[in-house]
């Protein structure tokens, strides 16, 4: 049977990244379908109707929702020659429990430090980079936390570096200071073709930052 | 397995902590439960998850595995010669996790704040939200379970464990609220499966009686107006 992949997305999504990342570090071919968020396409709202929110892979008619989910899911159909998740289940447990840290102490730190000013900004930024150290300690002297290739956590994280830099700006500080690893860690990522060509250019982002900014009347 | 390769920290009030206890019990691991002080947690527990400091931790072979989810996957690969709990097929994986993710992002927030609301309006539109989550949990308790008792077909699997140890929660809130959650009306498949699920082996040991959550749940509020 021919494989029928689609996937539901967004241009500056980090969540949609993963699964582009994924898809194109498995060579799978898709079809990428922009949504347009303030008029969510029919398909989207019949595909994932607990949430309507992208992305949504849909593979031979059938949707998968939740990006890291997506994620594990390409890595358990398309098994091929690099697997994303290691194989020792400690190890599959360790690369999932970060996953699962990247979301609750890098993202929505991260959010706040565009989102608010003063005080709560200030400690925003503290915990965004206790959370980059955090993870930097988990990495050690391993090129991408996968290892030698990319894996499970570094697929779940590299997309939101495309926003830091927008972070970086209206939070008035430095990742390459504060955490030079990380920020290595992050080049080496860049230069990865399934990486490059799955995420936005960071000005692009920061545009749609102040754009955001704008409707929700941040200064 | 010697029983000193298995640790589990935890507190019996915690469905977080039943999912994992459950899952030991499917798998037929011998384990010491290392409960947790209520107010005080211990050394132990501050090492072994210093991340987030919570529990439930596993400890196997003196490695620490935290989040209640990825616990549950753990056991379920290590112990792979016992009956499964994932089940095989990666597309009905993808759907049981989605779920499971639902329960903890979604769904128990509401629960939670159903148990601390103050105020008829605010107990209201919890009870609202929380039985429409369960309407949905019903929905795809009827389309996983395939005519069988559990989410998991015959036996009980990843969404039973993880939606089902919040059971003894769900029936204290029915309790003390005057509400019923799980109903005929609504969700008749879920009450039939909440029986099952209740009275199976692997969780009727675990499972906290009602009325012992009950009471944990009144000492639990008079300490927050306590603080306030």
């Amino acid at each position: 049977m021919a494989e029928e992949v689609i996937l539901l997305d967004f241009w500056c999504s980090p969540y949609g990244a993963r699964v582009r990342i994924a898809l194109a570090e498995k060579g799978v071919k898709y079809e990428y379908r922009e949504e347009d968020l303030d008029d969510k396409s029919s398909l989207l709202l019949e595909m994932n109707p607990v949430y309507k929110m992208i992305p949504v892979l849909i593979h031979n008619g059938r949707p998968v929702c939740e990006s890291l989910i997506a994620v594990e899911y390409i890595d358990e159909v398309w098994r091929g020659q690099f697997p994303l998740l290691p194989s020792d289940p400690y190890e599959r447990a360790k690369a999932k429990f970060w996953g699962d840290f990247i979301e609750k102490k890098v993202h929505e730190p991260g959010k706040k430090t565009w989102k608010k000013k003063g005080a709560e900004q200030e400690e925003a930024k503290k915990e965004f980079i206790e959370s980059l150290k955090l993870l930097e300690g988990e990495l050690g002297d391993k090129p991408f936390f996968g290892g030698d290739t990319l894996g499970f956590v570094d697929i779940a994280l590299i997309p939101f570096y495309t926003w830091f830099y927008s972070y970086e700006i209206c939070g008035h500080f430095s990742i390459e200071a504060e955490c030079p690893k990380f920020a290595a860690w992050a080049k080496r990522c860049m230069q990865k073709e399934s990486v490059s060509k799955s995420l936005p250019d960071r000005q692009k982002v920061y545009g749609y930052v102040l754009e955001l900014k704008k409707i929700l009347g941040i200064e | 397995m010697a029983q000193g390769d298995v640790k589990l920290i935890g507190a019996w009030p915690s469905p977080f902590v039943l999912r994992a206890r459950i899952a030991l019990n499917v798998k037929s691991v011998d384990y010491e439960f290392l409960q947790e002080q209520f107010g005080a947690k211990s050394q132990l527990l501050l090492e072994s998850n210093p991340v987030y400091k919570k529990i439930p931790v596993l400890i196997h072979e003196s490695k620490p595995i935290c989040e209640s989810l990825i616990i549950v996957e753990y056991i379920d690969e290590v112990w792979s010669s016992g009956p499964s709990i994932l089940p095989t097929d990666p597309y009905d994986r993808a759907v049981a996790r989605f779920w499971a993710v639902y329960i903890d992002d979604k769904w128990f927030p509401a629960m939670k704040g159903l148990a601390t609301a103050k105020g008829d309006e605010e107990r209201k539109a919890l009870v609202e939200q929380v039985g429409e989550g369960l309407g949905l949990l019903e929905e795809a308790y009827v389309k996983s379970s395939k005519g069988k008792a559990f989410f998991g077909g015959d036996e009980i699997g990843y969404l039973d464990i993880a939606f089902g140890s919040f059971l003894g929660w769900i029936r204290a809130t029915e309790k003390m609220g005057g509400v019923e959650l799980i109903d005929e009306a609504n969700t008749p498949g879920l009450v039939k499966w909440a029986e099952s699920f209740s009275s199976n082996p692997a969780v009727k040991d675990v499972l906290p009686e009602t009325d012992k959550l009950v009471e944990f749940a009144k000492i639990l509020q008079a300490k927050h107006s306590g603080s306030s």
